[in-house]
């Protein structure tokens, strides 16, 4: 697979000046993001500030209206009106970035063994067997691997999410995003798909990470980003970020939700 | 069992008891001398009858994909037109439509010297060719209807997770949009695959010799009126239920709804449980 040769220390992903905008609706008003190999940023914000829209940008899911999208020092080639140029291209960048949505989004005619092989045999060309060999290993790290040959529909929201980050990891992403992971979960099941998601970042992932989850950010991120209306209000390390925000708005949003 | 256990009740009993002096009766005084001289020509027009039925359920089925497709995505120059061929197909009687394609192209076709000169002509002056071209339309265009909803009515979220992980589109289409669709409107497939079973006689008309033409033979030639009907009304109940089995197993293998098939569930409980 052709790839430009990224320098060592090239970040794995970098979102420059995006901008998004429906229809009159500016959504993202120029909005920079950069993570290094090991990063994970979080990126918090109150309902309506952009934030799942800077996320699904990034693998435009949604086209960025304007601005830059650099994966692994390969930038996203675009045609004048934003969309993707090169349709080869950002299938292929798509498939290093594994995605995790809030409403999960496994696949529901497939039991989770094959959601996880899915990807690997029909994008990446991996043969069926060592594709199926690294999902059980996959599913076992999530807790899932008695699972294996279950549909999703039997599963709690807590294991479909689970599943539905082995998925992800069984691309072997260069970058994970995830779009507010446990939004759509019991708040008795948000608990071990924090765990797994912690598991990851302390294996020195690298992640875009939108959550609520404001104390799990704390305690994962590397790097936190506080947007509103569209645009980074503020931006430092968690600690420093959560204990002594700077913004007045920051102030009254972290108020706000404690 | 206690599936046999509820077939001994007593008012089962007496059902059966009833079917089986009905099959006894018909077979002790009726006529049924015919069978032996008409057994070939039946078996050969139940064929027929299974044959057409087969193939223009899956030619009409491959159509009401793009048809389907095309009403649920399409840019207006092939929705429209496939909306406009649904509408006419479904507003019009079937057995128009065999006549206007076997009267109406048949007539046609010969005047054309190339037509009649080409390869395909002696196929052409048979009936079957519009018999199949006309059920095969018809079950297109109901089908077409059933898929543009079975099409719009699969979860976006499904066909997103297939672009996130850098899914082509012809990708996603085959292994996400089509399976799912597909799936969520088998049982409406296996309820038209048997509306398409009984519309198969009307092709009698136009001296296709299937089995409902076997019988009106047998009634034209021997003045026998009823024992040819029961038999035929065996055949098309056989072949319905057969249908009704088939397409239950595909909605029970591969199904993913909870409320559906008990076996699956049974089959995806925890080893252990």
């Amino acid at each position: 697979m052709p790839s430009d040769p990224a320098p060592e220390d090239a970040p794995a992903i970098q979102l420059i000046d995006l901008h998004k905008h429906f229809g009159e609706l500016e959504v993202l008003k120029g909005v920079s993001v950069e993570a290094r190999k090991g990063d994970v940023v979080a990126i918090i914000g109150g309902s309506g500030s952009g934030k799942s829209t800077l996320l699904r940008c990034t693998n435009f899911l949604e086209t960025p209206s304007a601005g830059r999208v650099v994966v692994d020092g390969e930038e996203v080639r675009v045609r004048a009106d934003g969309s993707p140029a090169d349709r080869r291209q950002i299938e292929r960048i798509r498939s290093r970035l594994g995605m995790v949505f809030q409403s999960f989004n496994l696949w529901t005619h497939r039991t989770l063994l094959e959601n996880v092989t899915e990807v690997p045999v029909h994008v990446l060309g991996v043969s069926r067997d060592k594709a199926s060999e690294q999902a059980l290993v996959l599913l076992d790290r999530v807790g899932l691997r008695d699972k294996a040959d279950t549909y999703p529909a039997y599963l709690s929201g807590g294991q479909q999410q689970r599943a539905a980050i082995a998925r992800a990891l069984a691309v072997e992403p260069s970058v994970m995003l995830f779009d507010e992971p446990t939004s759509a979960l019991d708040p008795e099941l948000v608990g071990e798909v924090l765990r797994v998601i912690r598991d990851l970042a302390d294996e020195g992932r690298t992640m875009l990470l939108v959550t609520h989850e404001m104390k799990f950010a704390r305690e994962v991120a590397s790097e936190v980003i506080y947007l509103y209306e569209g645009r980074i209000e503020e931006k430092g390390p968690p600690d420093q970020l959560f204990s002594d925000p700077r913004s007045e708005r920051l102030k009254q949003f972290l108020q706000s939700i404690h | 069992m206690s599936g046999l256990r509820a077939m001994m009740r007593p008012h089962r009993l007496f059902l059966m008891a009833l079917f089986a002096g009905f099959v006894i009766w018909c077979a002790l005084s009726l006529r049924w001398d015919w069978v032996p001289k008409y057994a070939p020509l039946a078996l050969e027009g139940l064929w027929v009858t299974i044959l057409l039925l087969i193939s223009t359920s899956v030619l009409g089925f491959l159509l009401a994909v793009p048809l389907g497709l095309a009403q649920a995505v399409g840019p207006w120059y092939l929705s429209a037109p496939a909306r406009a061929f649904c509408t006419i197909i479904r507003g019009t009687p079937l057995l128009l439509q065999i006549w206007l394609l076997y009267y109406g192209l048949g007539s046609l076709f010969p005047q054309f010297p190339w037509i009649r000169s080409s390869e395909l002509w002696p196929y052409l002056r048979q009936a079957w060719p519009y018999a199949v071209l006309a059920l095969t339309l018809s079950y297109a265009g109901y089908e077409g209807e059933v898929m543009r909803g079975a099409f719009s009515g699969v979860n976006k979220g499904q066909l997103e997770a297939g672009r996130a992980f850098g899914m082509p589109r012809f990708t996603i289409f085959r292994r996400i949009w089509l399976p799912q669709a597909i799936r969520n409107v088998l049982p409406t497939l296996g309820g038209e695959t048997i509306l398409q079973l009984k519309a198969t006689p009307l092709v009698a008309t136009i001296t296709v010799m299937e089995i409902y033409a076997v019988s009106s033979r047998v009634r034209a030639e021997t003045f026998i009126v009823y024992e040819p009907l029961l038999l035929l009304a065996l055949a098309y109940l056989l072949i319905a239920g057969l249908i009704t089995l088939l397409f239950r197993r595909w909605e029970n293998r591969g199904s993913a709804n909870p409320e559906l098939p008990r076996t699956r569930r049974e089959k995806n409980l925890p080893l252990e449980g």
